[in-house]
C-alpha cells in the first residue's frame, strides 16, 4: 500500500482529505495528516461567527470521528519541521519520522506583520485562528473591566474590516487605519470606498485613511500609535491585518522551490520542483500569485488528487477573485476586474448617497460583454451580474439596466430566467457546482427540494453567497416539472398559512377538527395545531379556553413553562406604569405562594415557580386586584414598552406613557403569526428603544414618526419609518392597517421584520397598502381590528370563572397529590429549581 | 437520576400483571395528555378520538429529564401516532416510545385498556 501525507489541517488540506476519502481508489492508500493546531480542520471563512457560537466545535470541517470512520490517521497540535525528499520522509518537531510516497504541502498562510517599531509589545493581536479570537476576546474583556474601551485594526482589507467589526461586537470603541487612500483597495474604487466609509462610521466605527503606522508606544501595555505624518492615536490593544504570507517555510528549508515573495512554486498540476511533493491552498504559488480564498484552495485540492490518481486535470489558468464581504449591516461586493476603464472598456456607475448605494459595472466598448464591476450597499444583484461575467454572457441593449433595473414598461429578471444559464456555468464556486449539477440532482428524481439539493451537491455550504441563486434554481426546476413549491404548513395540510387562514374566514370553519376533516389529513401535529389556534384566534379572537387541545403547551395552560415544569406568572402592566397598591398586590402574592420574582426585559414582573395546580390561585388573586393576563405565554401582543416621556422628562416632546398605554390596552390579546411588540418614546434619544420593536411610535415636532418592522433577539432589526408627523387618531389607524394585513399574510413564526424582508416592494409597498391604500381595504382592516378590539377578553378571568376548566390545572387525574418530583434549592435571598 | 429514569421499562400487552384503573374516560382530556400517579411512577395518557385509541408513557422526558410529557401537543407523523415534549418539541412514537428525531433516547411507554367506561393502565409490577 502507498502513504499519502498530507501536512496541513487546514481548509484546503481537509477538502483534499474528503475527496481522497471519497475516491474510488481510496482503498489503495494509507492516509497519514499533519495538524499544527490543536483542533481538526475548521471553517476559517466563517471564524468571527465563534463569538456567537455554543461551542467552537460547530466550526469543525468534520469531527475527529470522521477522520477515523474513514480511516484516516490524523495527528493534530504536531508541527512537519523537516522533509527529506531524498528519501521520501518527513521529520516532525517531536523528531519522529515517517515515510510517504505522496506529500501534499497545505500549510496555508499565516498574517503578515509589517515592521512597525513596537509591535512585540502586549495587546497586539492577529485574526487567524480560534486561539487568535479567543486571545482577542479575553484581552478586550480584562479592558473592559479597567474602563479601557480603545481598539484599533491596522489593514482596512477584507480580512480587517471583518476584524474591526468583531473588536466592534465585543464592546470597543473600533478604529480602521489603512495605509492606501481607501478602503478595500484592492477590490473598491474611490466613490465605493467613500460610501463603505460613511457606512462604517455609521455603525459607530472611525476610519482613519492614508495613515502610515510609524511606531506603537507603550510602557508594557499600549498606549498609542504614532503615524508618519506626525499624528496619534490613543488605542488600548491593536489588531494587525496587513495580508497574508504563505507559511513556505518547511519547503524552503528543505530545498523545495519558492517564489520570491514567498509560496511554494506549483504548476498547473500542482507540483512542485520535487517530484511527488504538491502544495495546494494559501501556500502555493500558482501563476506568480497567492490565492487567499478558499474557491481556488478547493479546486487545487482537486487538481493535486486526480493527478496522485493518474488523472490529467489541470488547474484553470485564470484565477477569478470575485468576492462578497460578510460584515453585518454592510454590503458589499466585487467581481472581475473592478477598477478597468479606458481604452477597452466604459464604466457604468449609479450612486445614491441618501440610500448609500454604489454600484459600478465594467461593460466592453462595443457593449457585449461584463468585465467586472463593484457593489456597496445592496448586492443583491451580485449573483447575476458575476454569472453574466463569468459565463461571458451577451448583455441587454441597455447595459445601464443591469444596475439601474428596466425603466419604463414591465421590469423583468435580468438574466431572463436563471434557467437560461448555461448549464456549464458554476454557481458555487467554493465547491465547484456547476448549474447542471444542481438542476440535474432533481430532474434525475434524487432531491425533491432546496435542502435535499444542498445535502447532495454541498452546493452554498461554504461561504453561503450563492445560496440565493441555487434556491431560485432549484424552484424554477421544479416549477418547470410542473411541481408547485409552496410553503405548506405540514404534512397534515398542503396550503400556507395565508391559504389557511382565507379558507377558515371564507368557509366560516368553526374548529380545528371541522378544518381537519375538510381540508387536511391524519391527526395534526405540534405545528399546525397552533398555526391553527392562532388563525381562530386572529379571525374570532377566541381565546385559548375555546380549543385547548389545539393550543401550543404554554397557551393550554396560560403561563410559560419553565425548567423543572413549574411556571411563570406575568400580569400585564400596560406601558409599564404600575400603582404603589398593585406593586404591593405582586409582592403579596410572591410571597404568599413562595415565587421567584425578577423585573423582566419587558417593563414589568414575572413570577416564577409556580406549580400547576397554583396557577387558578394565584391568578384569582392577581384579578381580584384588577390585573389582566399579560399574554407571555402567546404568539401575541407582549408589551407597549414606554419612556417616561413630557411629563417628567425635561426633554419630552409629548405623553409617551398615556399613548402608550392607550396602544397597548387596544391591541392586548391580539394574536399574531409570532409575538408583537411595540414601543413610544417621548424623544428622539429613544429611551423606550421604540425602533427595536414590531412597531414603535417615537415623538416628533407636530406628531409621531412611526416604525415598523424591528426586533431584538437573534437578529436585530431596526424598525423602518413608515409615516411621520402624526396625531394619535392617525397613528393607530395606520397601526391597525398594518397589523392586520401582517396577522393575515405572515407565515407561521415570522416576526413582522423577516415578514417585510419578503414583502415584495419591502417597505415602499408596505406604506402604499397602509398610507396610500393601494389595495382599497384599508377600511375593512380598520373595521376588522374594531371588531377584534371588542371582543377581547381576560382569558384568566374567564378560565377562573369556569369550573370545568379547573380540571386542566390538576397535576394527577387520579390522585390530590402534589408533584413531589419538584425540588428547590436557595438563590440569593429566593429559590431556583435545583439542577439535575 | 438513573434511578428515575430505570424506573420507566416498556410494558408489553402480554407482560402485565396488574391492569390498575387511573380515572374514568370523561376525567382524560380529547386529542390531549393527562398524567396518572402510581406510586412512584408518573404517566401521561392520551386520548386520540379520531381513532378512538389510548396511549400511555412515561411522564419524565429523556431530553432534560423534566416531569412534562403529558403536557405536550398529540399528534401523527406519516401515521405514527406521537407526542411532541412542551419544553423543546422532541417528538416520541407513542406506538413503540422511539425517538422520531432520530436521537438514541427514547421513552417507555404502557398498554392502555378502557373497560364499562373506566380507564387502565397495565404494569408488570
Ligand atoms: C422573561 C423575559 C426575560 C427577563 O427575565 O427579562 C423573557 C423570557 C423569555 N423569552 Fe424573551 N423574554 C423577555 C424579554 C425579551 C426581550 C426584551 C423586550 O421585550 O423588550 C426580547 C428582545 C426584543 C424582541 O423580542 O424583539 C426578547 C426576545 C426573545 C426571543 C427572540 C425573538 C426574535 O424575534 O428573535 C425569543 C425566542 C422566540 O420568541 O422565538 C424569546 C423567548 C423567550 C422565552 C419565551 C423562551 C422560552 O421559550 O421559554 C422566555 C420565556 C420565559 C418565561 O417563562 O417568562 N425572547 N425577550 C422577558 C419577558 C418580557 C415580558 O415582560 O414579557
Ligand atoms: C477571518 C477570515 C475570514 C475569511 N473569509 C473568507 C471568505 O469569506 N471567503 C474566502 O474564500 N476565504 C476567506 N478566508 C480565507 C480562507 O480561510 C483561506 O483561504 C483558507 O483557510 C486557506 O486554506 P488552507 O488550508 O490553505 O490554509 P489554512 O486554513 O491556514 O490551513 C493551514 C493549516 O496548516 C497548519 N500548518 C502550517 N504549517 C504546518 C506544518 N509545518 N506542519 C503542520 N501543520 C502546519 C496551520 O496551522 C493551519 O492549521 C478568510 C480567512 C480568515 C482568517
Ligand atoms: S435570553 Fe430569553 S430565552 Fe434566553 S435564557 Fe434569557 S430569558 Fe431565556
Ligand atoms: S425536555 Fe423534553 S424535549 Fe427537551
Amino acid at each position: 500500500m502507498k502513504r499519502i501525507i498530507v501536512v496541513g489541517n487546514g481548509m484546503v488540506g481537509y477538502k483534499f482529505c474528503e475527496k481522497l476519502a471519497a475516491h474510488s481508489h481510496r482503498s489503495q492508500f494509507d492516509i497519514l495528516v499533519f495538524g499544527e493546531e490543536i483542533r481538526p480542520a475548521y471553517d476559517r471563512v466563517h471564524l468571527s461567527e465563534y463569538f456567537t457560537l455554543e461551542s467552537p466545535d460547530e466550526l469543525l470541517m468534520a469531527s475527529r470521528n470522521w477522520y477515523q470512520d474513514n480511516g484516516i490517521t490524523l495527528r493534530t497540535s504536531e508541527l512537519v519541521s523537516w522533509i527529506d525528499t531524498e528519501n521520501k520522509k518527513v521529520t516532525t518537531h517531536k523528531d519522529e519520522s515517517f515515510d510517504y510516497d505522496y506529500l501534499v504541502l497545505a500549510t496555508g498562510s499565516s498574517p503578515f506583520i509589517p515592521s512597525i517599531k513596537g509591535s512585540e509589545k502586549e495587546g497586539i493581536f492577529i485574526y487567524r485562528t480560534i486561539e487568535d479570537l479567543e486571545a482577542i476576546q479575553s484581552y478586550a474583556e480584562k479592558l473592559k473591566a479597567q474602563g479601557k474601551f480603545q481598539s484599533a485594526v491596522l489593514g482596512g482589507g477584507l480580512l480587517g474590516l471583518e476584524a474591526a467589526n468583531a473588536s466592534k461586537e465585543l464592546g470597543m470603541t473600533t478604529h480602521v487605519i489603512e495605509f492606501a487612500g481607501k478602503l478595500m483597495p484592492r477590490q473598491l474604487d474611490q466613490p465605493a470606498s467613500d460610501l463603505l466609509q460613511a457606512k462604517i462610521e455609521s455603525l459607530g466605527m472611525s476610519v482613519h485613511l492614508g495613515k502610515n503606522s510609524k511606531e506603537i508606544i507603550g510602557n508594557g501595555h499600549i498606549e498609542r500609535i504614532d503615524f508618519a505624518d506626525g499624528t496619534t492615536l490613543p488605542v488600548d490593544m491593536i489588531i494587525i491585518s496587513a495580508g497574508i504570507r504563505p507559511r513556505d517555510e518547511v519547503a524552503k528549508n528543505s530545498g523545495i522551490a519558492v517564489g520570491e515573495r514567498g509560496g511554494i512554486v506549483v504548476n498547473n498540476k500542482m507540483e512542485t520542483s520535487v517530484p511527488d511533493v504538491y502544495a495546494i491552498g494559501e501556500v502555493a504559488l500558482y501563476n506568480n500569485n497567492i490565492y487567499g480564498l478558499v474557491a481556488p484552495g478547493y479546486e487545487m485540492a482537486g487538481v493535486a488528487l486526480d493527478q496522485i490518481m493518474g488523472g490529467d486535470k489541470l488547474m484553470s489558468p485564470t484565477i477569478d477573485m470575485s468576492t462578497q464581504l460578510k460584515l453585518v449591516g454592510t454590503e458589499v461586493a466585487s467581481f472581475g476586474d473592478p477598477f478597468i476603464e479606458g481604452e477597452e472598456a466604459l464604466a457604468i456607475r449609479y450612486e445614491n448617497k441618501q440610500r448609500g448605494i454604489y454600484k459600478r459595472i465594467n461593460v466592453s466598448k462595443d457593449g457585449s460583454k461584463l468585465l467586472g464591476g463593484v457593489l456597496v450597499g445592496d448586492s443583491s444583484d451580485y449573483n447575476t451580474l458575476f454569472q453574466l461575467y463569468i459565463n461571458e454572457m451577451k448583455l441587454p441593449e441597455n447595459a445601464e439596466d443591469l444596475i439601474l433595473g428596466a425603466r419604463g414598461g414591465e421590469s423583468k429578471n435580468l438574466l431572463g430566467s436563471v434557467l437560461d444559464l448555461p448549464d456549464s456555468a458554476q454557481i458555487c464556486s467554493c465547491e465547484s457546482v456547476s448549474k447542471g449539477e444542481i438542476c440535474g440532482a432533481i430532474t434525475s428524481g434524487g432531491c425533491q427540494d432546496l435542502k435535499g439539493v444542498i445535502k447532495e451537491t454541498k452546493a452554498s455550504t461554504c461561504c453561503g453567497g450563492c445560496k440565493p441563486m441555487v434556491a431560485d434554481l432549484v424552484k424554477e426546476t421544479l416549477k418547470s416539472l410542473g411541481k408547485e413549491v409552496k410553503e405548506t404548513i405540514c404534512e397534515h395540510f398542503d396550503y400556507t398559512r395565508q391559504e389557511l387562514f382565507d379558507l377558515v374566514k371564507l368557509h366560516n370553519v368553526l374548529g380545528y377538527d371541522d378544518a381537519l376533516d375538510r381540508f387536511g389529513k391524519g391527526h395534526g401535529c405540534e405545528v399546525c395545531k397552533p398555526v391553527m389556534a392562532s388563525i381562530f384566534a386572529s379571525i374570532f379572537m377566541e381565546t385559548a379556553n375555546k380549543q385547548v387541545a389545539i393550543q401550543d403547551s404554554n397557551d393550554r395552560f396560560l403561563a410559560n413553562i419553565q425548567r423543572n415544569g413549574t411556571y411563570s406568572v406575568v400580569p400585564r402592566v400596560p406601558g409599564g406604569e404600575i400603582t404603589p397598591e398593585k406593586l404591593v398586590v405582586l409582592g403579596q402574592v410572591a410571597k404568599k405562594y413562595d415565587l421567584y420574582t425578577k423585573i423582566t426585559g419587558g417593563q414589568r414582573i414575572d413570577l416564577f415557580g409556580a406549580q400547576l395546580n397554583e396557577l387558578p390561585l394565584i391568578w384569582k388573586d392577581l384579578i381580584d386586584a384588577g390585573f389582566e393576563s399579560g399574554h407571555a405565554y402567546g404568539k401575541s401582543l407582549r408589551t407597549v414598552k414606554s419612556c417616561v416621556g413630557s411629563t417628567w422628562c425635561r426633554f419630552g416632546m409629548h405623553d409617551s406613557v398615556s399613548f402608550a398605554i392607550r396602544i397597548e390596552e387596544r391591541y392586548k390579546g391580539l394574536r399574531s403569526p409570532h409575538k408583537l411588540k411595540g414601543g413610544v418614546s417621548g424623544c428622539i434619544r429613544e429611551c423606550a428603544e421604540a425602533r427595536g420593536k414590531d412597531f414603535g411610535v417615537i415623538a416628533v415636532e407636530g406628531g409621531w414618526n412611526l416604525y415598523v418592522c424591528g426586533n431584538g433577539g437573534a437578529n436585530p432589526k431596526h424598525a423602518i419609518l413608515l409615516a411621520s408627523q402624526l396625531d394619535d387618531e392617525t397613528c393607530i389607524k395606520y397601526l391597525d392597517r398594518f397589523l392586520i394585513y401582517y396577522i393575515r399574510t405572515a407565515g407561521p413564526l415570522v416576526r413582522t421584520a423577516p415578514w417585510l424582508d419578503k414583502l415584495e416592494g419591502g417597505i415602499d409597498y408596505l406604506r402604499k397598502v397602509v398610507v396610500d391604500d393601494c389595495l382599497g381595504m384599508a377600511e375593512e382592516f380598520e373595521r376588522e381590528m374594531d371588531g377584534l378590539v371588542e371582543r377581547y377578553a381576560c382569558e384568566w378571568k374567564e378560565a377562573i370563572e369556569d369550573p370545568e376548566t379547573m380540571k386542566r390545572f390538576k397535576p394527577f387525574v387520579n390522585t390530590d397529590e402534589a408533584d413531589d418530583q419538584l425540588v428547590f434549592v436557595p438563590l440569593r435571598e429566593q429559590k431556583m429549581p435545583k439542577p439535575w | 437520576m438513573e434511578e428515575i429514569v430505570n424506573l420507566y421499562q416498556t410494558v408489553q400487552h402480554a407482560d402485565v400483571v396488574s391492569w390498575i384503573r387511573v380515572g374514568a374516560v370523561t376525567d382524560f382530556p380529547e386529542n390531549a395528555g393527562a398524567c396518572i400517579k402510581h406510586k412512584a411512577r408518573q404517566i401521561a395518557v392520551y386520548h386520540f378520538t379520531r381513532t378512538q385509541k389510548w396511549y400511555a408513557c412515561q411522564n419524565l422526558c429523556p431530553h432534560k429529564m423534566e416531569m412534562v410529557l403529558a403536557r405536550g401537543l398529540t399528534g401523527d407523523a406519516g401515521g405514527i401516532p406521537k407526542l411532541a415534549c412542551p419544553m423543546h418539541k422532541k417528538t416520541f412514537s407513542l406506538e413503540d416510545g422511539s425517538n422520531l428525531n432520530g436521537e438514541d433516547y427514547s421513552i417507555a411507554t404502557y398498554p392502555v385498556k378502557v373497560e364499562d367506561g373506566n380507564v387502565y393502565i397495565g404494569f408488570a409490577d
